[in-house]
């Protein structure tokens, strides 16, 4: 009887776009362009769009702020008061770009309060809210008192798990401490804005992790972590590993090598979780996309169509809400082993 | 390279945004956010291999007073035994020396009885002889008067007398 419920509500809900379809089908006029609009979805953006109906979109307008490469005065506006020299280039999905007076189209140093950055900005209110209570708890409550239970506990059994296993087991009981809250930021980070990046209305939805800038700037972190603080041993073992010495003298192979391996591993980082929080993005928008498109072949290819993309649908959420976790989980946990690595006399320990 | 999908772009606002941003939450969190969280737990720990070390120790301590009070137990039931054993030889002694000055007293209080006996008797006796004596001397003066009423057998008795004394 359950299920029946069940699938009958998934039938429903495969009858649900019907009629926004039928909204947007005049607005659209001709076919439906996939992989444009999951570009777009995945794409930062100068507003945050929320819904469309009849032509209309619904949006919150964002604060640009661009600096002219031609005169070095800021503006500060929204996408409709977009000051003269300034246009979204289209060419460049949308960028701003400025119409120097030469006539060329120069990329102007762009402060923008765009989707993403108010992404990241919830992200760090929403870290900031759930660590301030936590903290707040703390500092009601110590040792000989009552362990926490509820929200704060789960808090803190996830930051034990990372700090206890991950942590301290991959850089050693030595030299662990100073990297321990980097590297909890780091988790937690990636793993609010993954689980904020599946929901799919305003307060989440934007694309962050799967974005190369906000990875780029997480690796080059990872790699600073890495290298700046690694021992004597570790940079020995770059620039003069135990290998053959006709490896590294006349021709210095192995060295080249080993550098080579240090900004590797970070870019690995970056790209790792770029392209899976992004795959997956894009994976759970096609389907979505695949809904509109089964119904613009027809009511019964549709009912089919529509009943399989909403159940792989449902699976791709389940399978990003994992993906969310362990994609935090590598990135701190390979930050924490290569940090590991260049404090190898901890290893032999 | 120049018309990439914006998201594989490096674009130096978005970057710029991204490291205040997690300038800002670093700085919060590591100030403020996990050492609470992590000394806590630590401390937590601390506290509870210490109440773990003090559980184990009071639990020997208890084993060992428990022993120390079956001893101790032990100890008294000797001790105990050790009194009965000597208030029963006490009492014995006590009876035995009891019966023996009573036997004591009976036979002084029976020896003085028969002195008092003795005593009394010849008492008794020489009253006896006394007024014995007296009779027979009155018994012998009423005959000596009867039988002196005359000369004649006052001389014949005086005769008598004399050859009874002279031989």
């Amino acid at each position: 009887m359950k299920q029946i419920k069940t699938i009958v509500l998934l039938f429903l809900i495969s009858f649900l776009p019907l009629q926004l379809w039928s909204a947007t089908e005049e607005s659209a006029a001709g076919g439906l362009n996939i992989s444009e609009i999951v570009l777009e979805h995945l794409s930062d953006n100068y507003e945050w769009h929320i819904a469309s109906y009849k032509g209309k979109s619904l949006s919150i307008p964002l604060p640009i702020i661009v600096r002219s490469s031609a005169t070095g005065a800021w503006s500060v506006c929204t996408a409709e008061t977009l000051p003269k020299p300034f246009f979204f280039d289209a060419a460049h999905h949308g960028k701003i770009y400025e119409q120097m007076p030469n006539g060329s189209h120069v990329r102007p140093l762009d402060l923008s309060i765009t989707k993403v950055v108010l992404q990241i900005w919830i992200v760090v209110l929403v870290l900031l809210c759930i660590f301030g209570y936590c903290s707040r708890w703390y500092k009601h409550h110590d040792e000989k008192s009552e362990a926490p239970r509820g929200f704060v506990g789960a808090i803190e059994m996830i930051v034990m798990t990372i700090n206890d296993d991950v942590v301290k087991g991959s850089i050693g009981e030595k030299h662990y401490k100073p990297y321990a809250p980097f590297l909890l930021t780091v988790f937690f980070f990636i793993l609010t804005s993954n689980l904020i990046g599946l929901i799919p209305i305003f307060p989440g939805g934007s694309n962050i992790t799967g974005n190369i800038n906000i990875t780029l700037f997480l690796a080059i972190c990872s790699m600073i972590a890495i290298n700046v603080f690694g021992s004597r041993e570790y940079w020995k073992d770059i620039f003069w590993p135990h290998v053959p010495t006709f490896l590294k003298v006349p021709v210095p192979l192995m060295p080249a090598i080993e550098l080579f391996g240090v900004f590797t591993k970070p870019f690995a980082l970056m790209i790792r979780l770029f392209a899976n929080m992004m795959a997956g993005h894009a994976v759970i928008l096609s389907f979505t996309c695949v809904i509109f498109l089964g119904w613009s072949m027809g009511v019964g290819f549709g009912i089919g169509l529509n009943t399989f993309s909403i159940i792989m649908l449902l699976f791709m959420n389940a399978l990003e809400f994992l993906v969310a976790f362990v994609q935090a989980y590598v990135f701190t946990l390979l930050t924490a082993v290569f940090i590991g690595l260049a404090h190898p006399q901890a290893e032999t320990e | 390279m120049e018309n990439l999908p914006s998201i594989l772009t490096p674009d130096l606002g978005l970057l710029f945004w991204m490291l205040f941003a997690f300038l800002v939450v670093l700085f919060f969190l590591v100030r403020f956010g996990f050492p609470a969280i992590t000394n806590t737990v630590e401390k937590r720990k601390q506290y509870i291999d210490e109440s773990l070390a003090k559980a184990h120790e009071a639990s020997e301590r208890l084993l060992h007073i428990k022993q120390e009070g079956e001893t101790l137990l032990q100890e008294a039931r000797e001790q105990q035994a050790k009194i009965m054993k000597e208030a029963a030889e006490t009492r014995d002694a006590i009876v035995e020396k009891a019966e023996e000055k009573a036997r004591q007293e009976s036979v002084r209080i029976i020896a003085e009885a028969k002195q008092q006996i003795a005593f009394e008797k010849q008492e008794a006796i020489r009253d006896i002889r006394s007024q014995v004596a007296e009779l027979s001397v009155n018994i012998a003066e009423k005959i000596l008067r009867e039988e002196l009423s005359s000369d004649k057998a006052q001389q014949a008795n005086i005769d008598r007398l004399l050859d009874e004394v002279s031989k």
